[in-house]
């Protein structure tokens, strides 16, 4: 394993105490619990925010948490859920009078944590489950859909309408609408590995690659070869409007989020792959984000997100917001 | 059995798991990520931590601690889970620890409790196909006297719930994002609860022996 490491047991909290620093201007750290928060805190009361999640896929959350986005993030151990003391602290540091939204991406471990963590605040609480996966299956057999790259659109669209003074009820029920018109689905051309583990977290020979991977590298449709950009989207593409059912001339966002080992330039390919066959499809992509947000440690591959879009998820998203990893109109 | 005890079990369960440390990190990294042995770990040095400051503390507050520093420490389902487990016993303890039908009514709510966070239950790959078994075990030899029988007994079962994970498909938990390929492969989380409670009823034969 070659790494940028002191001590593999201090990873988190000198990377968390790093992240504080270099983004000094929009929020502060907090170790133990650990959890990062807006540095000014509104001065109306707002609907606050706190999203969290295993470490591994920054920028996701921490670099979310800002104006017009999140209000806090609690970050677990790398691909581990966070712990209930942490959302207790960060709620009781940024509630505004409003109350808490959770924003929980759907894994068993982040959805316990969370609901052990809102069993002992005092706060108004709601969570929105974000499970955008088009690649599993959603039934009773199993755990279900997972969160992936489409909370960044979930975080970013309720983060602008909290700022508005929506009500807690609003803004969950509008969480709940952008994950429902939100698709995503994604390939992986190599592994991670978890610094504790110190070894990749599973095997792809030179060839092959992981067809509807998760984002901790977990298993998805099917292992195979590698094809080539455009036959990968077409797939992909497919998976995720076979879900989303959009109608003809529906406006889109496209994003085309990288895994942590993919170059921009691959990434950028990928969106013209994307952009064709929406547009072959009589689907308008009229907004669009490229890069590396929601990341699997340095796994090379990347996926697709797509957001149906109506008047007021477009509105929302192209509100101003302020955070370490997303910044435009202010 | 006084909380001095208790934490003895804890460092015994800390040995037992260590000693399994590497199989239990390929158990995940087949069927999971591969974290799990690095949360229990971690959980149990922690909570092995509480020990100089609560060691004459009453019993129900030592599960309590405990229990708080699993939740605090392991993240993940089983540090929810096995949290939920401890605390859950805490709440049951009824001022002695000598009665095994006290341990019983302990270790079931404790048990009900995590069925309840984890929406789970027997046959679904999981540590609860270890768990469940022992409770309801626990339930059936509440008379026994001899200790070292009801050690064999649980141990027997706990082992046989952790075996029979082998051939199920998770419904529950990262697992079952591989459909089919989760078979054949015994789950992480049962192992490590089958360790730890194997090495509690190793220590207590071993106990009845050399009394």
């Amino acid at each position: 394993m070659k790494k940028f490491i002191n001590n593999v047991e201090n990873i988190l909290s000198e990377s968390l105490s790093g992240f504080g620093k270099a983004h000094a201007d929009i929020l502060n750290v907090s170790l133990s619990p650990d959890f990062i928060y807006r540095k000014n805190k509104s001065s109306k009361p707002k609907v606050a925010l706190i999203s969290g999640g295993g470490s591994g896929h920054e920028p996701l959350h921490g670099g979310f948490v800002g104006t017009g986005m999140l209000d806090a993030a609690c970050p677990g151990q790398v691909f581990s859920a966070p712990t209930p003391d942490q959302m207790e602290a960060a709620a009781n540091k940024v509630h505004n009078d409003k109350g808490i939204l959770f924003i929980v991406k759907n894994y068993s471990g982040d959805i316990m944590n969370f609901e052990m963590g809102a069993d002992i605040i005092d706060h108004e609480h709601t969570t929105v489950i974000v499970n955008d996966d088009v690649a599993v299956e959603d039934s009773t057999f199993t755990t279900g859909r997972r969160g992936v790259a489409g909370t960044m659109i979930v975080e970013k669209t309720v983060g602008s309408l909290a700022e508005t003074g929506a009500s807690l009820e609003e803004c969950k029920n509008f969480g709940d609408h952008v994950n429902k018109m939100t698709g995503s689905m994604g390939v992986a051309f190599t592994s991670c590995t978890v610094p504790a583990a110190g070894k990749p977290t599973f095997e792809l020979s030179g060839d092959e690659i992981e067809f509807g991977v998760g984002i901790h590298g977990e298993p998805g449709r099917k292992r195979e070869k590698i094809r080539s950009a455009n036959e990968l989207t077409k797939d992909i593409i497919e998976s995720i409007l076979e879900d989303l059912k959009p109608d003809n001339n529906q406006e889109v966002l496209l994003h085309i989020n990288g895994f942590g080992g993919t170059p921009l330039m691959e990434l950028y390919l990928l969106f013209e792959c994307g952009q064709k066959l929406l547009e072959k499809n009589n689907i308008k992509v009229t907004r669009s984000i490229v890069g590396n947000f929601t990341t699997s440690l340095e796994m090379a591959g990347g996926s697709f997100t797509i957001t149906k879009l109506d008047e007021k998820i477009t509105k929302h998203w192209d509100t101003p917001v302020h955070t370490a990893a997303l910044r435009w109109k202010m | 059995m006084n909380s001095k005890d208790i934490f003895n079990y804890l460092e015994i369960i800390e040995f037992q798991i260590s000693k399994h440390k590497d199989e239990i990190e390929k158990l995940d990294q087949e069927i999971g990520d591969g974290d799990h042995i690095f949360n229990v770990l971690r959980g149990l040095k922690e909570a092995n931590s509480l020990k100089e400051k609560n060691i004459n503390e009453p019993v129900d507050k030592v599960f309590k601690q405990i229990g708080m520093k699993i939740m605090t420490t392991v993240g993940g389902s089983s540090g929810a889970l096995f949290a939920t487990l401890i605390i859950g016993m805490s709440k049951k303890y009824d001022n002695s620890l000598e009665n095994l039908e006290n341990i019983s009514n302990m270790f079931s709510e404790g048990v009900e409790a995590m069925k309840i966070r984890g929406k789970s239950n027997v046959g679904e790959k999981t540590m609860l196909d270890v768990l469940i078994p022992v409770a309801i075990k626990l339930k059936e030899i509440k008379n026994e006297k001899k200790m070292n029988l009801v050690a064999e007994k649980i141990k027997k079962v706990a082992q046989e719930g952790m075996l029979s994970t082998k051939e199920m498909i998770a419904t529950k938990g990262r697992a079952s994002f591989l459909g089919e390929r989760a078979k054949g492969h015994i789950d992480p989380g049962a192992r490590s609860s089958q360790l730890a409670i194997e090495a509690i009823c190793n220590e207590l034969i071993k106990l009845e022996e050399n009394l």
